[in-house]
């Protein structure tokens, strides 16, 4: 006998499928560069805007490197939700989503995968942009310490969440709502409070802001920045909102794939 | 008497109004091989995809290798493999990458003496480390059956498999087949438009029109039964019209 039974839930699956991404990146450099471009390109510009402000603005010169680290934090979410749902669509892309879900790989294993992948893909993107701003402006994110895995970890997870529903829509309406998973995630951005206080957008919007993990994370990023201290209310409403999201956004992803299943799509997942 | 490899009863699908697959019944005895013959349309495809788990079917039960795939889904389909043309690999993986992943999604054992083996037998031993787009459409169609031969499968779901093949490889492939249900007592489930493929290498056939089995048999009693010398002309029969008085071909070419 030649294979090894039969298990609910296996590392050796998982780990088969990131063994695949990481075989698919290994073999293509501008894959590897295109991870690192737009957080070093975004990083830069933001960092001349601070040395802007950092002379004229007040605020600014208060925590020098805040615009910094919000556009890092902000790759971090971007990067996070790009890792899940770029690479379920280069699956599509590849028409080999039949010959996954006729395999004994699991949906739920595949997520895991996924999202593996995704932490990779992240750490080599906002990674190398953040090791380039400490010898560009001298500002280094991870003097944050601690606070910085709470933001970091509650920006991954939400970002998957945004992903995985993005996958399911894929699942559901074919590569022809590809243009989600590279513009949805904007829709955000502006009631994430990135760059400024949740208090400066109008005050109906304000509770909608405050339904987002991002959100909390950076409003909780500028009171360690400002006031040298973490917020734990903060982290603690974001890592609860990540924990419904993550969930929901499972379940709705499992329940694309068992439309999927019903309706034939999975045979007919390529361009 | 051992379980059937594959036994479905009532099975059925409908897209919304369209009807695939209506009803049918058939099971198909350990170690054999069995044509699923049919014209474009005629619900292969759908047949297939049911007993990967891959569509759901509206109403009947399939039973692969004795179990319920309703309830045990991944148990069997670490059993089985299968080929399709609806389906590919990563284009951008090399073909040993391809082969190794798919190995350890199955659960195979020595992977790198399984691959050989079959990069031996299959002739894609020079191939190993070319990315799979790059290979020609016959070279893609050894990989994938390859890959479907990987965990050595107690069932394999084969859609076309020398389609694109040219005769000399077709053969070869069709010799390499026959070998590997031999010498593994597996079962095999081959749709195909091929006829003298059929002819030559299954036991059982089972011809489909319009989502429904219309016959099934022994080749050479399919042959006996329409009065007719070769599978191709049992099957442009049915399909055409399906009245066994019908013996003129509409155009005849000589």
């Amino acid at each position: 006998m030649i294979a090894v039974p039969e298990q609910v839930f296996s590392a050796r699956r998982i780990g088969a499928m990131i063994l695949r991404y990481l075989y698919l990146l290994r073999g293509s450099w501008p894959r590897i560069l295109e991870q690192a471009y737009w957080p070093t390109v975004q990083m830069i510009t933001w960092g001349l805007v601070t040395q802007f402000f950092a002379t004229n603005s007040s605020w600014v010169a208060q925590a020098a490197g805040v615009l910094i680290a919000a556009v890092l934090l902000w790759d971090v979410l971007f990067r996070a939700q790009l890792g899940v749902s770029v690479v379920f669509m280069e699956e599509m892309f590849a028409r080999n989503l039949g010959q996954l879900f006729a395999s004994p790989l699991r949906p739920y294993e595949l997520v895991l995968a996924l999202i593996s992948i995704s932490l990779v893909r992240t750490c080599i993107g906002v990674g190398t942009a953040a090791l380039l701003a400490i010898p560009l402006y001298q500002y280094s994110i991870f003097a944050m310490g601690m606070p910085l895995i709470a933001f970091f970890a509650n920006l991954l997870i939400f970002g998957w969440a945004i992903g995985l529903v993005i996958c399911a829509l894929l699942l559901r309406f074919g590569l022809g709502v590809e243009s989600l998973a590279w513009a949805s995630i904007f829709a955000i951005a502006p009631i994430s409070g990135i760059y400024y206080p949740i208090a400066t957008l109008p005050v109906w919007l304000q509770p909608v802001a405050w339904c987002l993990p991002s959100s909390h994370v950076f409003e909780g990023m500028r009171t360690v920045m400002f006031e040298q201290r973490f917020d734990v209310d903060r982290f603690a409403a974001a890592a609860e909102l990540n924990v419904l999201y993550i969930v929901l956004a499972a379940i709705v992803f499992l329940r694309a794939v068992e439309v999927a299943r019903a309706r034939g799509l999975l045979l007919q997942s390529g361009e | 008497m051992p379980d059937p490899a594959v036994a479905v009863e009532g099975l059925s699908k409908r897209f919304g109004a369209v009807v695939a697959v209506e009803n049918i019944s058939f099971s198909i005895e350990p170690g054999s091989i069995c044509a699923l013959l049919g014209a474009n349309g005629a619900g292969k495809t759908t047949t297939l995809a049911m007993l990967l788990g891959l569509v759901t079917p509206t109403a009947g039960v399939i039973r692969v290798l004795g179990k319920d795939l309703r309830t045990d889904r991944y148990s069997v389909l670490a059993r089985m493999n299968f080929s399709s043309p609806y389906v590919d690999l990563p284009q951008r993986l090399t073909v040993a990458e391809n082969l190794d992943v798919y190995a350890r999604l199955y659960g195979v054992r020595d992977i790198q003496a399984r691959v050989t083996e079959l990069g031996r037998h299959l002739d894609i031993e020079g191939s190993m480390r070319r990315e799979y787009r790059t290979l020609s459409a016959g070279q893609k169609t050894r990989v994938v059956l390859a890959k479907a031969l990987l965990n050595r499968p107690e069932l394999v779901l084969l859609d076309e498999p020398t389609a694109s093949l040219d005769p000399d490889s077709a053969d070869r492939i069709r010799q390499y087949l026959v070998h590997y249900q031999r010498s593994n007592g597996a079962t095999i489930l081959l749709a195909s438009h091929n006829m003298t493929e059929v002819e030559r290498v299954s036991t059982q056939v089972l011809i489909m029109r319009s989502g429904e089995i219309v016959d099934r048999g022994k080749p050479m009693h399919l042959i006996a039964k329409y009065g007719r010398t070769t599978m191709e002309e049992v099957f442009l029969h049915i399909v055409r019209n399906g009245d066994p008085a019908d013996r003129q071909a509409r155009y005849s070419v000589r």
